[in-house]
């Protein structure tokens, strides 16, 4: 592999793909936001300082060859695709730590721990034994034995050449399956069952390192001599968990075997196919939810007291919300992405309802905002308002925060070690509101390089509580939602919509990440031009998803595998 | 033809039952029941405690060192075990010019005697593995770690920089791990071992296969990753060994009443505590039973964000919020502070009540207690606080105050694997570079 220093690259994609330099400057970058000085400039705007969060060489040949865990819901999907919905084990894996924004990147690097080997067995062995009991096997198990209580190979290898397919997501080598079967026989007899036998041979499947992890294969490259691309049914897996968050299913594996993915329109035909399917909506909604890290609501709980109506189930449902207005935008309807800035149309169920003050109707239901209600887009939505706020009380800082980091994938510094921001607890009943509060972070030099790019976005959200009700006064004060980001002034929370609506960082963020995601790599460690152009693809074809997708799957940079190189701190390191 | 042990076992598997009734302490105790009969000593068990936002110097640390020291406000709650426990006071993190990682920097110093450089310098493998490397090979699980905060990314015990060990989160999955289905109770009268274990056991030598021929696929970095995968599948047999092996009856051995329920979730303080409580009970039988050696309670995470029902701001925030009140000291933060240190207290009394030989658990374990700052509000890493319960089976003395003086904190990692069994010359490195032990509580 050569690398280039960002300099060539430049060069080159200029020459080649005549792309804005301004694109290539914001997407050959994890962007920094600097808080090094009282009014740091941020990213996107025109005194944005961008910094190169790489070394200053970068791959130019495709995305590194990963060796990646299998996440909780890839296996609960895959095992509900082969087997039927009934086939799933609860599961819950170790969590993995997030890296350059994503824990789908942080899956290509986290270790396995013997804990962690433990709630495998266990979830193979539970998987197993649901999958050949008495009320499954004649569904599931294609033969059927010539003697319930003792082996039959033949049984045996049909069922564990068919799985082991489509779980080793390749076929089983021939020793292999002779092994399972083996296995299968010995413990058929000794168990006296020939179901128990079999069961054990498929824990012992679902436990292989092959199963729980996704193992990239290279093989030279025939159309770039000196390259290497990833082998068919590494490309099929890439693909599949991608797009679908699970293992290829059988036309993929025969497409895969025909060496249809290799070549250019077989690769089309079978990318349409998957950009067709249903299971899309599954694998955005991973996505999604990985992006906007919508697993911190494992975790969320809001103080009875102060927010009665945030109950248990609406955690559950406002993550439910959000997920469902994103894929119902970008996947159903093939909206412009921008517009989950600004849509008011949602889904509600009766335990949001209490906390948005409608009507309650049973179940889920589309619901629109009329044009009068402070209800616009992804930020006014209680997963966002909430997941970036105090149990009892909203936070300016994380919900301005979190808007740029996830948002617009800039990142803010962590504070400094010194801070004592006790004038915040202002006994001076004349404060009432957060934006009188946290004005303290603007007057001291040290905090307001940071918090001036963080907290007027987060000010902006002040009509939203800390579970995301609205409001129109604080403590009896009127709240004041009016701001600037990014030398663009806003009113207030329609204003900030608009603002991050036509903000350029906001599409660019997401190109990264879903790359980054589909690869399973940093995007700082993507060749940087071939993120310039699929952007430039995105915005000309006006930031729709499915296209971007596409344009991802079908690009050489997505095929095309070398070698890791380590990626630098600053990009593996999470802010988490 | 001698009768083994496997082929006891294989004869078994058609499903009959081996009774073995023996009289408990007749057979396998000495008279004194404080050893087991084949002259192995009761094992000493490691546990680490953890919580976050460290304490406040003026109402914490006690006026008096050495035996019988005052209890300030904030450890007050520690009035019934305060015999049982050493407090080292006075210990300092040192960085050595590397950035104070807010929350980080701290207990990583505290758990592995280094430094980090950046926030994505991820710990080395920690103390509690150390030791888990060293003496938790021969039971049921190697090491245990749970959580008190609902949340499975609350851990500061790390096998290697790139595999934190999640934490048991739910007081009711653990005690399924612990005494569910796979439990052998010692003292059962009826041995029966699940005859579905000794078939799975030999499926994971085919799974050991693959991971050797994928070793051969995959970079450096991913070969280390296997390797991981690879240790994992070795504590699976060890697991297995176990439950077909006939265990030593154990006097101190009651497996808990079968939970039920779990707590809601969240980091309120009182739902903690309950967990705390639910977690600490499990992990003292875990150890009584010797289903562990080595365990980690991690009560609240670094930088905790426990809360107070009708108070709208986390411990955390509170510590940077809070201005000093009339009483000299940020009132709010104490009081997170408190609820943390009944924690504790409750944590060493639990293992006192078990009564194990002629002493207690608690007399057989080292419960090595530690935090992320000094003084949280301005995240310092001098005055830092810690401490250490129990007698570690007669090696140490318990009850003192010490005052470090500027000492590394890295000393106290240092003593403990020394007590534990740990032929380490020196520990950390730069300015907490250590071969010094706490000789105060030697015995």
């Amino acid at each position: 592999m050569r690398l280039l220093k960002t300099s060539e690259i430049q060069s080159t994609f200029r020459a080649k793909a005549r792309v804005p330099k301004y694109i290539l400057a914001m997407l050959a970058a994890t962007v920094l936001v600097s808080c090094s000085g009282p009014a740091a400039p941020v990213a996107g705007h025109p005194q944005t300082r961008a910094v190169a969060a790489s070394a200053s060489e970068i791959a130019i040949d495709g995305s590194p060859r990963r060796l990646r865990l299998v996440t909780a819901e890839q296996l609960h999907n895959t095992l509900s695709y082969i087997f039927g919905p009934n086939i799933s084990p609860p599961v819950a894996f170790a969590p993995v730590t997030r890296t350059d924004g994503l824990l789908s990147v942080g899956s290509s690097f986290a270790g396995v721990t013997a804990s962690q080997l433990e709630i495998y067995q266990k979830t193979a062995s539970t998987a197993a034994i649901e999958i050949v009991n008495e009320r499954n096997r004649n569904f599931l198990v294609p033969c059927a034995p010539k003697a319930d209580d003792a082996a039959d190979d033949a049984c045996a290898s049909t069922f564990l050449a068919s799985v082991g397919r489509l779980v080793y997501r390749r076929p089983l080598a021939q020793e292999r399956l002779e092994e399972f079967v083996t296995a299968a026989g010995d413990a058929a007899n000794r168990l006296r069952s020939f179901y128990d036998g079999l069961g054990i041979a498929l824990e012992g499947m679902l436990l292989s390192p092959r199963v729980m992890m996704v193992s990239e294969k290279a093989e030279p490259d025939p159309n770039h001599p000196g390259r290497e691309r990833l082998d068919a049914y590494s490309l099929a897996s890439r693909l599949s968990f991608f797009l679908w968050n699970a293992a290829p299913d059988d036309l993929l594996l025969k497409a895969a075997a025909s060496g249809e993915l290799h070549t250019p329109k077989g690769l089309a035909r079978t990318v349409d196919r998957m950009l067709a399917s249903d299971r899309l909506q599954d694998g955005m909604r991973a996505f999604f939810d990985d992006m906007l890290q919508l697993d911190d609501f494992k975790n969320l709980a809001k103080d009875a007291q102060i927010y009665p109506q945030f109950t248990g189930l609406a955690v559950v449902d406002a993550r439910e919300q959000t997920l469902r207005m994103v894929v119902d935008q970008l996947v159903v309807k093939d909206k412009d992405y921008r517009d989950i800035f600004t849509t008011r149309e949602t889904f509600l169920s009766p335990s949001l309802a209490a906390i948005y003050r409608l009507p309650t109707t049973p179940g889920w239901v589309p619901y629109e905002f009329p044009a009068d209600s402070p209800r616009e887009g992804l930020l006014t939505q209680i997963a966002f308002l909430a997941s970036h706020a105090h149990p009892g009380r909203s936070s300016p800082t994380l919900r301005g925060k979190a808007l740029r980091e996830i948002l617009l994938c800039q990142i803010v510094p962590r504070p400094p070690a010194n801070v004592d921001f006790s004038a915040l607890e202002n006994p001076d009943p004349n404060v009432k509101t957060q934006r009188d509060r946290v004005a303290v972070h603007l007057k001291n030099p040290v905090c307001a390089g940071c918090h001036k790019v963080m907290d007027p976005a987060g000010l902006a959200l002040e009509n939203f509580d800390g579970a995301g009700q609205y409001r129109v006064v604080e403590k009896g004060a009127p709240i004041d939602a009016s701001g600037s980001i990014d030398g663009k002034n806003f009113a207030d929370i329609h204003g900030l919509a608009q603002v991050l609506h036509d903000h350029p960082a906001a599409p660019q963020c997401l190109a990264r990440r879903v790359f980054a995601y589909g690869t399973g790599s940093p995007a700082s460690t993507m060749p940087q031009a071939e993120l310039a152009a699929l952007y430039k693809r995105f915005e000309a074809g006006g930031y729709r998803l499915r296209p971007l997708l596409r344009n991802i799957v079908l690009s050489d940079d997505f095929s095309s595998v070398h070698e890791d190189v380590p990626p630098t701190k600053t990009a593996a390191a999470s802010v988490q | 033809m001698p009768i083994t042990r496997r082929r006891v076992l294989r004869g078994m598997l058609g499903g009959s039952a081996v009774t073995l009734a023996l009289p408990l302490l007749d057979c396998y105790l000495n008279t004194n029941g404080t050893a087991l009969a084949a002259g192995g000593k009761m094992p000493v068990r490691f546990g680490s405690w953890f919580w976050g936002l460290g304490m406040n110097s003026a109402i914490f640390v006690p006026k008096k060192t050495g035996v019988g020291y005052d209890l300030p406000e904030e450890i007050a709650s520690w009035k019934n075990v305060s015999q049982h426990i050493n407090l080292f006071t006075g210990f300092t993190a040192f960085r050595d010019g590397d950035p104070n990682l807010c929350h980080y920097t701290g207990w990583v110093i505290n758990a592995t005697g280094q430094s980090p450089a950046a926030g994505g310098d991820k710990p080395g493998t920690t103390l509690d593995h150390t030791i888990s490397n060293q003496i938790g090979r021969t039971t049921r699980f190697k090491n245990l770690t749970v959580c008190c905060t609902g949340d499975a990314r609350s851990t500061v015990s790390y096998e290697s920089a790139n595999a934190p060990t999640p934490p048991d989160a739910s007081p009711l999955n653990f005690y399924t791990r612990l005494f569910g289905p796979s439990f052998q109770d010692p003292n059962a009268p009826e041995f029966k071992p699940n005859p579905r274990l000794m078939v799975r056991k030999s499926v994971l030598s085919g799974v050991s296969d693959e991971i050797k021929g994928l070793e051969k696929e995959v970079g450096a970095a991913d070969r280390q990753r296997l390797d991981q995968y690879m240790t994992g599948l070795r504590q699976l047999e060890q697991q297995f060994d176990k439950q077909l092996t006939k265990p030593d009856p154990i006097p101190a051995c009651f497996a808990p009443k079968e939970l039920t329920d779990d707590p809601a979730p969240g980091a309120e303080v009182d739902l903690m505590g309950v967990r705390h409580k639910m977690m600490t009970d499990l992990l003292v039988m875990a150890a009584a039973c010797d289903q562990t050696r080595i365990f980690t309670m991690n009560y609240s995470s670094a930088q905790a964000n426990t809360t107070r029902t009708g108070f709208e701001k986390p411990h955390h925030t509170t510590t940077h919020e809070e201005p000093v009140g009339p009483s000299g000291y940020q009132e709010q933060c104490s009081w997170f502070t408190r609820r943390a240190m009944e924690a504790w207290a409750y944590h060493v009394e639990a293992f006192s009540k078990v009564k194990e030989g002629d002493g207690t658990l608690l007399d057989n374990c080292l419960l090595y207690a530690f935090t992320d700052h000094g003084y949280a509000r301005v995240h310092t890493l001098d005055n830092m606080a810690a401490m250490i319960a129990g007698r570690a089976g007669g090696k140490i003395k318990t009850g003192l105050h010490i005052k470090g003086e500027g000492a590394t904190t890295a000393r106290l990692g240092y003593t403990v694997q020394r007590l534990m069994g740990i032929d380490v010359k020196s520990w950390g490195t730069r300015s907490n570079a250590t071969d010094k032990e706490v000789g105060e509580i030697l015995v």
